[in-house]
């Protein structure tokens, strides 16, 4: 038997996030590289160690090569632990046969050993889709002190965005009266983060209620909260103010990376009291020439201009050549923007080349708005000299002939 | 290369006193270097990447900074439970020997480091020195010439240091007929880079018996005496080198890195330079910041002007400040419309508002750690 662990963490980082298109095709979305330097994965892996959890389980099942040599041993995290640390967790095979994570809640419900294990009082669920900053440790004292079954983080949206979400009605001592599913009237302007503390003792047993129900569909936020609502449980919110995107839509990613050279929109990743975790590369410094201009920009190691840079995310290794322009986009590691190529509102993926004077993207203003877009480029790919990629297009092969 | 058959000794507070204004505070190879290096990440970095997995680093004094930044070795995935990285700190009781005055001295005091090592060879090094090659090939050329000693020299004007060893070599063979210690004069020669290739035996019996004679100079008494006896070699470092011998050569060297040619060898892709992993967000760059040939680190926040400088991880360049012809070290902050031109910034120096400091790139104006102007 491990050490007993007051509190857990399980990361749920199985989704194919299918909406992220190409950028999703050959790894799961909690690997996506995000602002400059990261990958989604290091925000709930950096919130664990900062709350002090150092045991986290993390479930994969959706194409997950690069998440498990990314997290690795954990060491990067600091969750390389003689007890606890981080541990990936696959479906496997059991004497009843082989079962994929069929939802949320069954992917936990297949690793009740592991939490076991631990003997914990408290269970963390998270998902690996959001980029936010929050200590776990203050909502465990608040599901304390509520003795909640079930605590929830939750968030006010802007009224007009409150249909996409999940909601709660709350009334004024925390406690959960109601949940709204993506409602068409709203009633509530308070969204589920995502974010769950279970008493792990009332988890297991809804755990093992919910998997012997035939009609759940085993998931966290349509069948097991409401059932643990329903039997009279006592669930309550707890308010997060400040910086949560899901950075789930190719849309939201891309806003999400701008979102850090704004400071006014509160995500502060320079703080060395909750820094940001990750794994890096050696890279060397970068180098700014004396051709490039570099404007309200954010460039990670390795990276080398001479072009011209404005409102965009440049992660390692990036090349901007001269007389190369990227605006408003973001150019994820290693890849190559050839001298007189034009990038704008676009995502560019890892390691691919953009020859010389091609276009990638164009403003809103330049097209018809109802059919403009962010444009995305896969990764690995050449796009071809002159090549003229226009909005809201998803290429994930090479483009090396003009269009006729 | 038989790289596993060789052993790594890194020399850590070679030539301290070249640069006093920087080892002040701390050893030779942790002197931060190129924005976010310090000077033992490339001799550590050459032997992992030429494959070493074994390496001692023989420290004397101030070797605080050198230890927090080497920790466990494992940013050179030189922490292992066989082999990996060995400090090797004076050991100063009851043996009369036991201090690492000078190198006779220490390699008497870790002969039982030496001796324990599974390793036929020894590489040695100095950390004042910048380079990214292969010691494989350096290994091959050692072979072939059937050489005793090879030592990696680098032709160029005479560093300013005592006990440099220059080296008259046959064009053809290489192989050295003559050894002068820091001669006079500005030609440029052929000059020791400190990075020397023998068996372990023979380092054990050269010193050990220049010890037995009271001997205590490595580079006279070791070398410089046997140069004729025995098969001493030259072998040219590839690509960049530098040596650093001064405050001022510190400046240049860092200076010269902003020529692509330069960093092109020195940070091959293939052989990166590893060094301390400091977890700072990316630098970003204001909307009216203004940045020219230029290195930067991560963790910079640049709103004013920069050009020809090197900026170490987390600098802060406030609105209105000019900074050209300078290095700016780790944490450091210059406050709004300051103007800096050719100054060497210790960390954490903190420029307030409006000041004006101006040295010339023969001389630039260094201002220690922490302080404030």
């Amino acid at each position: 038997m491990a050490r007993k662990m007051e509190c857990i963490a399980m990361l749920l980082a199985g989704g194919q996030g299918s909406r992220l298109g190409i950028l999703t095709k050959t790894i799961a979305k909690p690997a996506v590289s995000y602002g400059g330097k990261y990958k989604i994965i290091d925000f709930p892996l950096s919130n664990c160690v900062n709350s002090g959890i150092y045991t986290v389980g993390v479930l994969t099942q959706y194409q997950p090569l690069v998440l498990n040599d990314y997290i690795g041993n954990g060491e990067p995290w600091d969750l390389d632990r003689m007890d606890g640390g981080v541990h990936i967790l696959s479906p496997y095979q059991q004497i009843e046969g082989t079962e994929w994570y069929k939802n949320t809640a069954n992917a936990i419900y297949q690793n009740i050993n592991f939490i076991d294990k631990y003997d914990p009082e408290y269970v963390v669920i998270l998902s690996g889709d959001h980029i936010y900053k929050m200590d776990y440790s203050q909502m465990l004292a608040y599901h304390k002190e509520k003795e909640a079954a079930c605590t929830i983080a939750m968030l006010e949206v802007p009224w007009e965005e409150a249909s996409r979400f999940g909601l709660m009605i709350v009334d004024d001592d925390g406690t959960i009266k109601e949940f709204e599913e993506k409602p068409e009237k709203p009633s509530s302007n308070k969204a589920s983060m995502g974010v769950y503390m279970f008493t792990w003792e009332k988890l297991r047993s809804y755990l093992l209620d919910d998997e012997a129900d035939q009609n759940s569909s085993n998931d966290f936020g349509h069948d097991l909260i409401p059932a643990m609502h329903k039997a009279g449980e006592k669930l309550v919110a707890y308010q997060f103010d400040g910086y949560w995107r899901d950075v789930g839509t190719i849309d939201s990613l891309w806003a999400s990376n701008l979102d850090l050279l704004s400071p006014s929109t509160g995500l502060n990743l320079d703080d060395p009291n909750w820094k940001i975790y990750s794994r890096s590369p050696s890279s060397p410094p970068q180098y700014i020439s004396d051709t490039a201009q570099v404007q309200n920009s954010m460039l990670a190691e390795g990276c080398q201009v001479e072009g011209k840079v404005d409102f965009s995310v440049l992660f390692d290794n990036v090349t901007v050549e001269k007389d190369a322009v990227v605006r408003d986009s973001i150019i994820m590691p290693g890849s190559k923007i050839k001298s007189g190529a034009v990038v704008k509102y676009s995502i560019v993926a890892e390691n691919t080349v953009v020859e010389e004077k091609a276009s990638i993207g164009k403003r809103p203003e330049e097209v018809d708005m109802d059919t403009w877009g962010i444009t995305v480029i896969g990764s690995n790919i050449t796009i071809g000299k002159n090549v003229c990629i226009g909005a809201n297009e998803m290429i994930d092969s090479d483009v090396l002939e003009v269009a006729k | 290369m038989r790289s596993n058959d060789v052993l790594g000794i890194i020399y850590s507070h070679s030539y301290d006193e070249s640069i006093p204004e920087l080892t002040n505070v701390r050893t030779m190879a942790s002197v931060p270097f190129g924005c976010r290096y310090r000077m033992i990440d490339f001799p550590l970095s050459n032997m992992v990447n030429s494959g070493i997995t074994q390496v001692g680093v023989i420290t004397k004094s101030h070797y605080q900074s050198l230890m927090d930044h080497v920790g466990t070795g494992k940013p050179w995935d030189l922490s292992r439970k066989r082999e990996g990285m060995f400090i090797l700190p004076p050991f100063n009781n009851a043996s009369p020997f036991g201090n690492h005055d000078n190198r006779i001295q220490s390699f008497v005091s870790i002969i039982d480091f030496l001796r324990r090592s599974r390793h036929e060879y020894v590489v040695l090094t100095d950390t004042n020195t910048i380079y990214n090659f292969d010691f494989a090939d350096l290994f091959k050329f050692h072979t072939k010439s059937e050489a005793d000693i090879t030592v990696v020299y680098k032709h160029g004007k005479r560093p300013i240091l005592d006990n440099i060893m220059v080296m008259n070599m046959n064009e053809e063979t290489k192989r050295v007929g003559e050894i002068t210690l820091s001669p006079n004069g500005n030609d440029e020669v052929d000059y020791s880079l400190n990075i020397i290739l023998l068996r372990k035996s023979l380092l054990e019996h050269l010193v050990q018996s220049s010890f037995c004679l009271n001997h205590n100079n490595f580079e006279r008494d070791v070398l410089q005496r046997n140069v004729k006896n025995l098969r001493v070699f030259g072998y040219e470092a590839p690509g960049f080198s530098a040596l650093i011998d001064s405050l001022q050569s510190y400046y240049e060297v860092n200076m010269q890195l902003l020529d692509p040619k330069n960093r092109r060898t020195l940070f091959d892709p293939k052989n990166q330079i590893h060094t301390k992993i400091c977890d700072n967000v990316p630098a970003t760059y204001s909307y009216d910041c203004n940045v020219k040939n230029s290195l930067i680190a991560d963790g910079c926040i640049i709103n004013g002007t920069v050009e020809n400088s090197i900026l170490f991880r987390g600098v802060h360049i406030a609105e209105g400040a000019v900074v050209k012809n300078s290095i700016i070290m780790q944490g450091s902050v210059v406050s709004r419309d300051s103007k800096l031109n050719c100054v060497i910034t210790d960390k954490d120096v903190s420029i307030t508002p409006g000041k004006n400091l101006s040295g010339d790139t023969a001389y630039p104006i260094y201002l220690g750690k922490g302080i404030s102007v």
